[in-house]
């Protein structure tokens, strides 16, 4: 049977309530949303906090809204709630791809956006689709709410720029006409974490690529980025073999590692297809020809 | 620390230690067993219960999580005038072999027909995807829900749940 080790346990009727607590409970305290990585850890003892903040409570953060030319989800909105959302999938319909396979329904009504991130599990679906998309993230602390870009949040496999008495309030996605985005997961399985996964968002101008934003889950691209790749799509024609070319430096630059999921030239194999794949995806939503 | 849990309708106040699980809750504090336990990693899904309506594996939620909340576990689902339609419909099409899956893709099944009254076998799938049947059961478990679905449709009541 596995069962957490001891800890004492507090809830959080407000931000301002949660950031109060985790200065009080000091380094050893972490916040719990839907608790479906947090838990899991602690029953294995891999993580050991001697105090929970459940935020579950904080309404205010479950909202999906379009405001000022952004798309802002709060920070506790469930995988399911993103997944249904018809603003956010209206906008951005790699939200539905990606969330589609991201673990299983049941997984889904629980798991948040902001604990997808702060996990920051190098396999984290939502860290590509919001690198993609150069989202924003907003974190408040003591001295108020400070912006990071989503592509400088990830310091390291399991470690963001979120500090011990902070929390991620909101991620922004700014809206812009002309765009279409996609993302492509391979898995072994109905709800297993990828294989790997490439998502990307276009924006068109004629038929040359105006912006892009590539993102990768799982092949130990640095920051979920494929920052050459991008480089080399902005300003040429969108053309199959610019994409098939964009997929081939994506997958050069990356580095996978073998595990029990598949040997490393075969995920090296799979970024660069799924990026082509995306992008040719994105490319058709951005024509206005595939919803 | 004391908590107040509302579980197939009936008010619970009990005190628990944080680090108890829901499933442990229920089994162990209330007696309701009918909610199995099994991988303990979230990953079978036996210990599905339903949360506040949805779906929520119960081995990956803290009993303390549902304070002030709503569970319906599958002893909740039998009304006054009998079994809920879509244990019916499981018993009727052989949805069970050995029934270690059964009370998860029960409550699995009730909230998919609560919300979509109409599911495709492919929409079935995909509601059950994150649960396992050891017994390799899955499609007369398909066929069971597209039957308590017919039924329902039939008997006129768009969501087949039993009025008790
Ligand atoms: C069986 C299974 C399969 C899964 N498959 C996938 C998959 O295929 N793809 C995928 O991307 N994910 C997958 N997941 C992970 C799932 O998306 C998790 O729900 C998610 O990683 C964590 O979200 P949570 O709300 O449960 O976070 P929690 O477990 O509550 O928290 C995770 C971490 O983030 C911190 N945190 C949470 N919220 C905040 C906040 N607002 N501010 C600061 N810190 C915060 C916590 O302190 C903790 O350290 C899977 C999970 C399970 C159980
Ligand atoms: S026991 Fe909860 S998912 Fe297996
Ligand atoms: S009936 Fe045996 S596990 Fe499903």
């Amino acid at each position: 049977m596995q069962v957490p080790a001891q800890f004492e346990y507090e809830r959080a009727t407000s931000v301002a309530h949660a950031v109060a607590l985790l200065q009080r409970y000091g380094p050893e305290s972490r916040l719990l949303a839907g608790g479906h990585s947090l838990i899991p850890m602690m029953k294995l003892r891999l993580a050991n906090p001697e105090t929970l903040i459940d935020i579950n409570g904080l309404d205010e953060l479950r909202t999906i809204s379009l405001e000022g030319g952004e798309l802002r989800l709060g920070a506790l909105v469930r995988h399911a709630e993103l997944m249904a959302s018809a603003v956010a999938g209206e906008h951005f319909p790699m939200f539905r791809d990606a969330e589609r396979v991201i673990a299983d329904p049941v997984v889904r009504n629980r798991g948040t956006v902001g604990g997808s991130l702060c996990q920051a599990d190098p396999n984290e679906d939502l860290s590509a689709v919001f690198t993609a998309l150069r989202a924003v993230a907003v974190i408040e602390g003591v001295d108020g709410r400070r912006t990071v870009p989503v592509r400088e949040f990830h310091v390291g496999p399991y470690q963001t720029v979120v500090g011990d008495t902070e929390i991620l309030v909101e991620i922004r996605v700014s809206v812009r006409p002309g765009g279409g985005s996609a993302y492509t997961k391979v898995e072994r399985r109905a709800g297993d974490w990828a294989v790997a996964a490439a998502g990307a968002a276009l924006w068109l101008e004629g038929e040359r690529v105006a912006d892009v934003g590539l993102g990768l889950t799982a092949v130990g691209a640095d920051h979920f980025g494929a920052p050459q790749a991008e480089e080399f799509l902005r300003g040429a024609p969108a053309t199959e073999e610019n994409f098939a070319e964009a997929g081939r430096i994506a997958a050069e630059h990356c580095r996978p590692v073998a595990d029990q999921r598949g040997p490393e030239d075969y995920k090296r194999h799979l970024a660069g297809e799924l990026t082509a794949r995306s992008l040719r995806r994105a490319a058709a939503r951005a024509r206005g020809r595939e919803a | 620390m004391q908590i107040t849990v509302t579980v197939n309708g009936v008010e619970y106040t009990r005190d628990v230690e944080p680090r108890l699980l829901l499933v442990h809750f229920l089994r162990d504090e209330l007696g309701l067993t009918g909610t199995h336990w099994g991988c303990d990693t979230s990953n079978c899904g036996v210990c599905v219960v339903l949360l506040d309506g949805l779906p929520a594996k119960s081995c990956t939620v803290l009993a303390v999580m549902a304070d002030g909340h709503e569970v319906r576990t599958v002893e909740g689902l039998a009304g006054a005038d009998g079994l809920d339609p879509v244990q019916q419909a499981f018993s009727d099409m052989h949805g069970l072999q050995c029934g270690f899956c059964t009370p998860g893709m029960l409550l699995t099944s009730r909230a998919l027909l609560d919300r979509n009254p109409d599911p495709s076998p492919a929409e079935i799938r995909e509601a059950i995807s994150g649960q396992v049947c050891r017994c390799t059961g899955y499609e007369n478990i398909v066929r069971a829900v597209r039957a308590a679905a017919d039924r329902a449709a039939e008997a006129g009541t768009a969501a087949g749940t039993v009025t008790s």
